[in-house]
């Protein structure tokens, strides 16, 4: 059918905040809808509350809402907008649930909006368990038997009728908290039994296990003429147990026969038909390792964090051709944009060998269970694309950025060979590092496999990986050795180090022996067809594809996978980089390895490598591109910290100079800066010692924040109050040495603000202050920040904007810079300097108006800002108040403990716009999905430097109705000043305690701080966990209470006795 | 391992390392983008007088198993990979890959960059290729006045008749090179089948009173095939009839349509095929270098049923007022999708409708 002429202005939903689970590859299929919607003549209107996003850009779809995704706001939005129809399929499960909500509360009815693509009732077949279970029986397709149990009794009935073992999930707990595997009758009594105890409605579900039956995805597509294809097929490394957002997954499947991919292709086909789908779906399946049985696991009917994998592994954009399914067109309608020749109704034909590493973000939370199940942990991802596996394994290793180049540089030597294979199972996000380690010596696969039952494919590979490093031991200098390494994805680095030498020696004497790389195309048809798509990767091989033209070119670094700290803000500075680079007449050529983002799309870019971000892979691209210059700033730290080893191999980075970027991060270069341009500054000193970080810290004067030297999201920074604290956070989080020294700075205790600085070299333009909630010690990424300032006094803003303006011109910046500020007795004093696009690049674009990356690739190429109609000095704001608030994925991380501190733990960030800062804090509130109650209970429970501090708030909850409850120190002290408390035991005293107390919905509002040398007391972690497990709002900082009385005193009247 | 060398009539020259059989060859040399099925490939018929040149870099995966062949022995002259299997696994693999080339005496290279040559052909078209220990200096001229064989069909069709027998329709197949998959699909359908060699005559076929012909599928150029068209044209006129294939082309020409040599042709599983009556999309499993021409059938009773989508090859012709029809891909798949297997069905049906049709005439 061609496309439907009867709707012309299309909503599309958009997925929120990033975090785990449902990150970047969102904004990407997002992205992708809203410009394929456009491409066909519709009007697109988007809402997302997410700023930090490529989809929320003005020029991606006719009308943009930055809103909460909530019924009221999107009801708001339609009435406004009245659109034909609403595309929910592609915002993830928040687009999905939107949708769905709006349908049920009759809103599409009365507005008379229809959902594209798949109906409403096919979503609710393939998400709700029990009619899943009835379509299968009907499509005759296995699922794993189970049943949902309330009882002991009916837990073991299940078990022992059907067969061991079974997997427990007890209903609505905390990361799945109290799950498990039982292998016998016995087990499966203690695991049931304590699993109904913690669920809040004593209901576990008990499944048969299918763990070690190799995990098998497919992502297809059907269109409403009932047209289906394959899109991809993959199969996990890891097998069936671990979720699959976890799971090494390598594209296409490897281990099965043509028999068993085309069983599995019917009853794929099958289920999407069944479904009548319209547009993508991703099924999981499990095949036996030694039979043709297998299992249906799963049916994702939307586009998914797979299908962006899918895509950017295959070439074939699913996002787009899933919406322009939606408005009607058919598969063989629509041309495939890879080719450009040939249609859309194409199943691709890869000729590499893809593998996906998750990212998770053990290195920021050391405390975190590492372990991986059911429940995903991961934040982002990486994708690597080889001529065979172990290079496609390699490149993706050393994508990762987890200080592992190789396989070899991560070791377990302090485990025997047995505990080393004990520590396989349960599985951690390092196993792949712990399998080859075990092959390392002399472990056989059998062994491995008997013990994690990873294919012996697979471990084949790790293997040879192992017995290469052994012959490259064995051969030092040998050429042919070297040749077949590099086939073998074998980094110059890890080479370097098994010889002995350094990484530039043996990249000499590589290319000496032109042994060099050669970047193959991506292109959905195997080399069948000829293909327009720039889209490529490298390996050692005959013959090269890319060819450079005769254009001028610019090659922009993207950030790698997303990780606590690194977002997708940093890809969202990527993409508007290149089209700035692409307006000032230069070829833009993107470098990244994540695929669930925009800048991979390859229709971003003028040429898009897919490789790791390391200094080998991007001089390997920069010799064949020879461009003009290479753009770091962009690109978070994984670019930034490329600039100097760039610089010495002769690259031009474009914008600030090596130089300048180094004096930020250096601590003695720095305070020379600052102290030439005579700026307040907090005491700060660096030691290569415990005992000089000791004199350092008492010199300075307790409490002290220290921290590692060059970090990214405050990873290991902390505040100490003691010799103590401090000895023990010396032991404990850094390895202190001259290379790697610790800084020391005095903690002020004050608010933050921030700004992002945007500099020719001449004009300075400093587009906004942002003034944060929450005062300094939490990480600036996890506090709420306000544009304008609301409370900052003329004098401190004009401190500000001066500073930044003078550290501007004395580091020579040259495109972005972002100076941080703590407000200390109404003096601002600089914290911290970042020579780059910051993460809120995005934001303060938004709010501004003024394209911030777009305006700084503009000024690194050479405009000048005076042109453009900028002049030096603080832009003024306009009257509506912007909000940014912080989202955390605590829910998916039980270890990870929620209290807020200077290291980082947010994922993503939504923003709440409006004219005045409550109504803009509400909409930050509710798109945060905390509960904004009327009326209700608060639990305070706080520190004791913080009760006088509380007791005004405890009074404002009081004014506005709130009945207060508190624990025993925090209630006494409330009681003597007079306020009307009840007093909740400790946990271990009474059942009349804060956990049973969330558990039973009694309260509203959670309210509770530590004393620093108090993080391990039991009842406050119990209390933050009890509170997020039952969704209700927990408050670690006093200043966002403060910010939320603001709300809830904004959004009621108070009822006053007359006097 | 031993170098071994694909020397191009164009003059190229790729470097490998040998597996299995070390005999010298000289072949077509084509490609393949099945991302799996390489054991179907690589004992289907039809690919007697050629080098497949698979595109998927990792062959031999799952190593070799009893189940999927489609003849007992390697048809294809020698295969190019990227990379053989060194370890395979999968629950019904015997051997390897490599042991099996070896066992069977098939000539292989490994280590070759598949993509450079695949490109190669697909801008030059198919080319006649040697696969040889050293690159001497009159290889090219060799290669050059190499002449594929005209009897390959005749080397591939079984030598004598024979029969899976069951009570269920009966059906004779004229083995042009029969790749197993089609006895399969026929065998799920209970179907008695009569196998017959390439140069049987109609009057043993219809001695033996089927109730359907299936022409299979087969290698070469249908040109060279000529005695079968007599065959053919006596049965289509007595007998419902399908062909598949080398058996869609030699129906194609006993009705007067001509064929021609494509470019590089279809092989892989990929390729979506429009049947044009009923308005389906099926992706189809496929290897034909030869194709029928579309202009040639405005002369012929032949009316076009199936097309590929992309580039409108013929795929499938059915003969006005008659029960019969042919299709270029295989619907026994083997390797690749089911999708078009639902035109055994047809065909069965055809042949239900065909004797009703008969009962009533009478």
């Amino acid at each position: 059918m061609p496309k439907r002429t009867d709707i012309k202005k299309i909503l599309v939903i958009g997925s929120g905040p990033i975090v785990i689970g449902q990150a970047a590859e969102f904004d990407y299929s997002g992205t992708q809808a809203a410009l394929s919607l456009k491409e066909e003549g519709y009007y697109v209107i988007l809402v997302n509350s997410n700023p930090a996003t490529i989809m929320t850009d003005a020029e991606i779809a006719d009308k943009v809402y930055i809103e909460p995704l909530s019924i009221d706001f999107i009801e708001r939005i339609l009435r406004k907008e009245r659109p034909d129809a609403i595309l929910p399929t592609l915002g993830g499960q928040t687009g999905l649930n939107m949708a769905k909500d709006l349908s049920e509360a009759g809103i599409l009815n009365d507005l008379n909006i229809e959902l594209l693509g798949t109906k409403l009732s096919a979503i609710e077949e393939a998400e709700d368990r029990e009619e899943f279970k009835a379509l299968m029986e009907r499509l005759n397709e296995p699922i794993p038997e189970s049943t949902i149990a309330t009882t002991l009794d009916e837990a073991l009935e299940f078990a022992d009728t059907h067969s061991y073992p079974v997997i427990v999930r007890p209903a609505y707990t905390l990361g799945g908290t109290g799950g498990g595997i039982a292998e016998t009758h016995a087990e499966l009594t203690e695991i049931a039994a304590n699993g109904l105890e913690l669920s809040p409605v004593t209901q576990v579900l008990i499944e048969r296990s299918i763990a070690g039956y190799k995990e098998i995805e497919f992502e297809v597509m059907r269109d409403a003429h009932d047209n289906a294809l394959v899109v991809a097929s993959m199969e996990n490394f890891d097998p069936v147990g671990i979720h699959t957002g976890d799971s090494i997954v390598t594209a296409p499947v490897q281990t099965l026969s043509d028999r068993e991919v085309q069983m599995m292709r019917d009853a794929a086909l099958k289920i999407i038909r069944a479904l009548k789908i319209e547009g993508g779906v991703n099924i999981q399946m499990a095949l036996d390792p030694d039979s043709y049985k297998y299992y249906i696991i799963e049916v994702n009917p939307r586009v998914s964090r797979s299908s962006a994998l899918a895509s950017k592994a295959t070439g074939y954009p699913i996002a787009k051709m899933a919406a322009k399914i939606a408005v009607g067109l058919n598969l063989d309608e629509i041309i495939n944009p890879v080719t450009g020749t040939t249609k859309a109704e194409f199943e691709p034909a890869l000729d590499y060998v893809v593998f996906k590493i998750p990212r998770w973000p053990f290195d920021k939370f050391a405390s975190a269970d590492r372990s991986l199940g059911t429940q995903m942990k991961a934040t982002g991802e990486v994708m690597a694309i080889g001529r065979n596996m172990e290079e496609a394994l390699l490149k993706a290793v050393r994508s990762l950025e987890i200080d592992a180049i190789g396989l070899d540089d991560i070791t377990f030597d302090e485990l025997s060979d047995e505990d080393l294979l004990q520590s396989l199972m349960p599985a951690r996000d390092d196993r792949l590092f712990m399998i080859a380690d075990l092959l390392r010596r002399g472990v056989t696969i059998e062994a491995i496999h008997d013990k994690t039952l990873i294919d012996e494919f697979f471990l084949d590979k790790v293997l040879h990986i192992i017995e290469i490093e052994r012959d490259l031991a064995h051969n030092i200098g040998d050429l042919d050795q070297l040749a077949y390494a590099k086939k073998n994805g074998f980094a110059d680095a890890t080479i370097a180090n098994i010889w002995h030498k350094t990484t530039a020696e043996v990249r000499q004497l590589r290319t000496q022996a032109s042994i060099l790389p050669v970047y193959k195309m991506v292109d959905t048809v195997a080399a069948e067809f000829e293909s327009q798509t720039p889209y490529y990767y490298a390996t050692y091989e005959r013959e090269n594809e890319s060819i450079k033209t005769p254009k001028k070119s610019v090659i922009v670094l993207g950030s790698g996978p997303i990780r606590i700290g690194q977002g997708v803000e940093f890809d969202y500075a990527t993409v508007h980089a290149v089209k700035a680079i692409q307006r000032a007449g230069y070829e833009a050529i993107i470098m990244n390895s994540n695929p669930e983002t925009v800048s991979t799309d390859f229709s971003i870019s003028d040429k898009l490598y897919f490789e790791p971000l390391t200094l080998e892979d991007v001089l390997n691209v920069i010799d064949l591109e020879n461009p003009i210059g290479v753009v770091v700033q962009f690109g978070g730290q994984t670019a930034i910290n490329l600039a100097q080893p760039l610089t010495e191999n002769g690259v031009n980075i474009l914008g600030t100079a090596v130089e300048d970027l180094n004096r930020a991060e250096d601590r003695e270069a720095f305070d020379q800066v600052i102290k030439q341009l005579k700026l307040p500054q907090p005491i700060g000193k660096t030691a290569t010692t415990v005992p000089g970080a000791l004199a350092a810290a008492q010199e300075i004067g307790y409490p002290v924040l220290i921290r590692p030297s060059y970090v990214l999201g405050g990873r290991a920074m902390e505040i100490v109050t003691s010799d103590e604290e401090l000895n023990d956070y010396m032991q404990r989080a850094v390895k202190v040495s001259n290379d790697h020294p610790v800084l020391i700075d005095s903690y002020l205790v004050g608010q933050e603000a921030e700004v992002d600085v945007l500099s020719d070299g001449e004009t300075v333009v400093i587009p906004g202050i942002m003034e944060h909630i929450e005062r300094a010690g939490v990480h600036s990424g996890d506090s709420m920040s306000v544009y304008p300032p609301q409370y900052l006094s003329q004098k401190v803003q004009d401190e500000m904007t001066q500073a930044a303006i003078n550290l501007s011109q004395a580091m020579n910046t040259i495109g972005l810079m972002n100076v941080q500020f703590v407000i200390h007795e109404n003096t601002a004093y600089v914290i911290e300097v970042n020579p780059r696009a910051s993460r809120t690049v995005p934001f303060i674009s938004k709010v501004t108006h003024i394209p911030l990356a777009q305006l700084a690739t503009r000024v690194m190429l050479g405009e000048k800002l005076a042109d453009m109609g900028f002049e030096t000095g603080l832009v003024p704001a306009d009257d509506m108040v912007h909000v940014k608030a912080p989202i955390f994925s605590f829910t998916k991380l039980p270890d990870v403990d929620s209290l807020l501190g200077p290291e980082m733990k947010s994922t993503g960030e939504v923003m709440g716009s409006d004219t005045t800062l409550p109504k803009a804090l509400y909409k930050a509130f509710v798109a945060s999905n905390i509960k904004v109650p009327q009326y209700g209970n608060v639990l305070f429970t706080v520190a004791d430097d913080d009760k006088e501090e509380a007791l005004i708030l405890a009074k404002r909850f009081n004014n506005l109705g709130f009945a207060l409850f508190a624990t025993s120190g925090t209630g006494a002290y409330l009681e003597v000043n007079d306020m009307p408390v009840e007093i909740l035991d400790k946990i271990s005293e009474s059942s009349n305690n804060s956990v049973e107390a969330l558990k039973s919905q009694k309260l509203q509002v959670v309210i509770n701080t530590t004393q620093a040398d108090d993080r391990a007391e039991s009842d406050g972690r119990l209390i933050r966990n009890a509170a997020i497990e039952n969704a209700v709002p927990l408050f670690t900082a006093l200043d966002t209470v403060n910010a939320f009385l603001d709300v809830l005193e904004s959004r009621s009247f108070t009822v006053n006795e007359m006097k | 391992m031993k170098k071994r060398y694909i020397v191009l009539e164009n003059g190229s020259v790729y470097e490998g390392e040998s597996f299995g059989s070390d005999v010298d060859v000289m072949a077509e040399l084509v490609f393949n983008t099945g991302m799996s099925g390489y054991q179907e490939s690589i004992t289907d018929l039809s690919y007697r007088g050629e080098m497949i040149v698979f595109t998927y870099p990792l062959i031999g995966n799952y190593g070799i198993n009893r189940d999927d062949f489609e003849s007992l022995r390697p048809a294809a002259s020698a295969i190019i990979v990227h990379e053989i299997a060194r370890r395979p696994s999968n629950w019904r693999q015997m051997m390897s890959l490599e042991e099996w080339a070896e066992r069977t005496n098939m000539p292989g290279i490994t280590g070759v960059d598949t993509r450079a040559l695949t490109r190669e052909l697909r801008d030059n078209g198919v080319m006649k290729a040697a696969l040889v220990n050293e690159v001497t200096d009159d290889i090219f001229s060799e290669i050059k006045k190499f002449v594929p064989s005209k009897r390959m069909v005749a080397d591939a069709t079984t030598k004598t008749q024979y029969q899976n027998p069951t009570d269920g329709v009966s059906i004779a197949l004229i083995d042009f090179g029969l790749k197993n998959s089609i006895l399969r699909s026929l065998a799920k359908r209970g179907v008695n089948v009569m196998v017959f060699p390439a140069d049987v005559d109609a009057e043993t076929i219809l001695a033996a009173n089927p109730d359907g012909i299936l022409l299979s599928n087969g290698p070469g150029n249908p040109q060279d095939v000529a005695y079968a068209i007599p065959t053919i044209q006596t049965l289509q006129e007595q007998l419902p009839l399908m062909g598949i294939c080398l058996g869609h082309q030699l129906f194609a020409i006993a009705n007067g349509a001509e064929t021609y040599k494509l470019k590089f042709g279809h092989r892989g599983f990929n390729h979506a095929v429009r049947n044009l009556s009923k308005e389906r999309l099926d992706f189809t499993s496929q290897n034909h270098g030869y194709a029928v021409n579309r202009d040639s059938l405005s002369k012929t009773e032949l009316v076009v049923t199936h097309e590929e989508i992309n580039d409108h090859t013929v795929e499938g012709v059915r003969l006005k007022n008659h029960h019969a029809f042919s299709v270029q891909f295989h619907p026994d798949a083997a390797p690749g999708p089911h999708d078009a297997e639902y035109l055994f069905d047809d065909f069965l049906n055809m042949i239900k409708n065909a004797k009703k049709e008969t009962t009533q005439n009478a």
